[in-house]
């Protein structure tokens, strides 16, 4: 659903009539009494942009508008025919803005502009920020947290469109069920990055991150996630998330759980350095047999780096390295 | 920034009121410490508070301006379970964002902040098998992360830990043979964003 959006066509008005032609606003009676204002590009211009003369006229008319400080209905549409021209043009955007904070215009046709903006530009920061504006007038969600969910239909991680979705969220207290959708999106993609991101959103905001419960749900979550994908990163890193503030080696059903990876056979360097993260939490607090640890988690690192994970050897060196410096005897230091 | 740096790289910053350009800077700062891009829209994202710190340390005029604790306090804010930094607090981590979040501790001499090894180990493994490189995971490599992606690792003085012959194979393969620019990724169109930018990372292997 691509739509150029700074198309010079005509408007289409039925299969039947003849499309109007497209008339330029220095030919436009009703704007007759409006001097065009040229871009001023200054008197030796390098590297200049082959603007359209449809874009020319546009923006020649936009620019005496601003000027004129006007901000009439008839300078609405010009707005618009400017931000559909260049859609990143942030000026634009507040311009219109404030027309329509003076003309106190209809934000829920500003809504379908919005939205069908953003199907034609899904990653235009500008028409997203605009958007958040006209909700934010509005003072009501409505169907917003559906729209969103149409975007991500067409981009499940269009960042935009999570961003925006954080924000209403916060905004309007939209939480409950917010966690459902952000479970049936990782079941679509269990690799989808931003839905792990949000989850942890709404753990650690509206659900008790510090609450055992929660912390052994969302544990066992991710395992069974990982369990299905084992070299995904994203389950990985949400589960190190979680459990940010506990101790590794002392969560006995987790330490179970990836025992039991091992056992059978599961390949995959994020289970691999899990298992060094643990071995160092012991380390690090005298637990274990030191020279047993040391050698298992050189195993482990060896193997990275030859084996399961060589792109990053130097990063794998370096974890030995210093594992070896903080807990090594002198001598068995390389 | 772009304009500062341009006159800079001409010579020619001596041409502009530098007064007047450090208090719009400093004006757009939020009491929260985050940046706007401009003073007409609101936008407040981590990139804003790049631009306006570096800026300002081009200008020397970083100190006695902005709020420096609070635009610092911002960008650990933006930082997630992950290690890495979004737009704003909540975001998704974004190698983009990484760049930018970094950048300004570096600038501002508040590196140590960061835990250097986790934000490491998050930044090298945006590097897939092709030897390129991702914005998040789970993502597609793009040529434009062999910048922002190691300029993050050079700033926490990492770089080796990415495979560097990968990276340079990957990065020629998005040369175009034909115009010589340089692509996203091997096969497509070439642009000066990304011609740019893999020139940018292969200064840095």
């Amino acid at each position: 659903m691509s739509g150029s959006g700074s198309g010079d066509g005509e408007e289409f008005v039925g299969w039947e009539e003849k499309p109007k032609p497209y008339i330029f606003y220095k030919d436009r009676p009703e704007w007759s009494d409006v001097q065009p204002v040229p871009q001023n590009d200054g008197p030796n211009p390098v590297v200049c942009i082959a603007y359209t003369p449809k874009f020319q006229d546009v923006y020649d008319y936009f620019r005496a508008i601003v000027h004129r400080n006007e901000r009439s209905s008839r300078a609405l549409k010009l707005t618009e025919d400017a931000a559909i021209l260049n859609p990143a043009n942030y000026t634009v955007w507040a311009y219109r803005r404030s027309i329509i904070n003076d003309l106190k215009s209809d934000l829920d046709e500003e809504l379908k502009l919005s939205t069908k903006m953003v199907f034609e530009h899904p990653k235009n920061y500008q028409i997203w920020f605009h958007r958040m504006a006209i909700i934010d007038w509005l003072k009501d969600p409505g169907d917003e947290l559906s729209f969103i969910a149409s975007v991500l239909e067409l981009d499940s991680k269009n960042y935009h469109a999570w961003q925006h979705r954080q924000w209403l969220i916060r905004k309007f207290n939209l939480w409950e069920g917010e966690l459902e959708f952000v479970s049936s999106l990782i079941d679509r993609d269990i690799r989808n990055n931003s839905a792990w991101n949000q989850r942890y959103f709404v753990i650690s905001n509206f659900k008790d991150i510090n609450s055992t419960d929660i912390v052994e749900s969302e544990v066992e979550y991710s395992l069974n996630k990982i369990r299905l994908t084992p070299n995904n990163e994203s389950p990985w890193n949400y589960l190190r998330g979680i459990l940010q503030s506990q101790c590794l080696y002392k969560n006995t059903s987790l330490r179970a759980a990836l025992d039991t990876m091992v056992n059978n056979n599961i390949c995959s360097p994020f289970l691999e350095e899990f298992r060094v993260d643990i071995i160092e939490e012991q380390l690090e607090d005298g637990i274990g047999n030191k020279d047993e640890l040391l050698d298992v988690a050189k195993d482990i690192l060896d193997n990275l780096s030859n084996t399961l994970d060589t792109i990053r050897v130097n990063y794998w060196n370096y974890r030995l390295k210093k594992i070896n410096r903080q807990y090594s005897n002198a001598a068995d230091v390389e | 920034l772009s304009a500062v740096q341009i006159l800079i790289t001409l010579d020619a910053l001596h041409k502009m009121n530098v007064d007047s350009c450090v208090s719009y800077i400093t004006s757009l700062q939020c009491k929260d410490g985050s940046f706007t891009g401009d003073r007409v829209s609101g936008e407040v994202d981590t990139r804003f508070t790049f631009c306006a710190v570096a800026t300002l340390s081009l200008l020397n005029r970083i100190n006695d301006t902005i709020n420096l604790d609070s635009a610092v306090q911002f960008i650990h804010r933006s930082s997630n379970f992950d290690g890495g930094f979004g737009v704003r607090p909540d975001s998704e981590s974004h190698s983009g964002q990484v760049y930018c979040a970094l950048g300004t501790l570096a600038l501002l001499g508040r590196l140590s902040e960061v835990d250097g090894d986790q934000l490491g180990w998050w930044l090298c493994e945006r590097q897939l098998p092709s030897g390129g490189l991702n914005g998040r995971p789970q993502k597609l490599p793009d040529v434009c992360y062999s910048w922002w992606v190691l300029s993050s690792l050079s700033i926490i003085n990492r770089v080796h830990w990415i495979s560097k012959n990968k990276l340079v194979e990957y990065i020629l393969a998005c040369q175009d043979i034909e115009t010589g620019g340089i692509a996203d990724r091997p096969g497509d169109w070439p642009d000066p964003f990304h011609t740019l930018f893999g020139l940018a990372g292969l200064s840095l292997l």
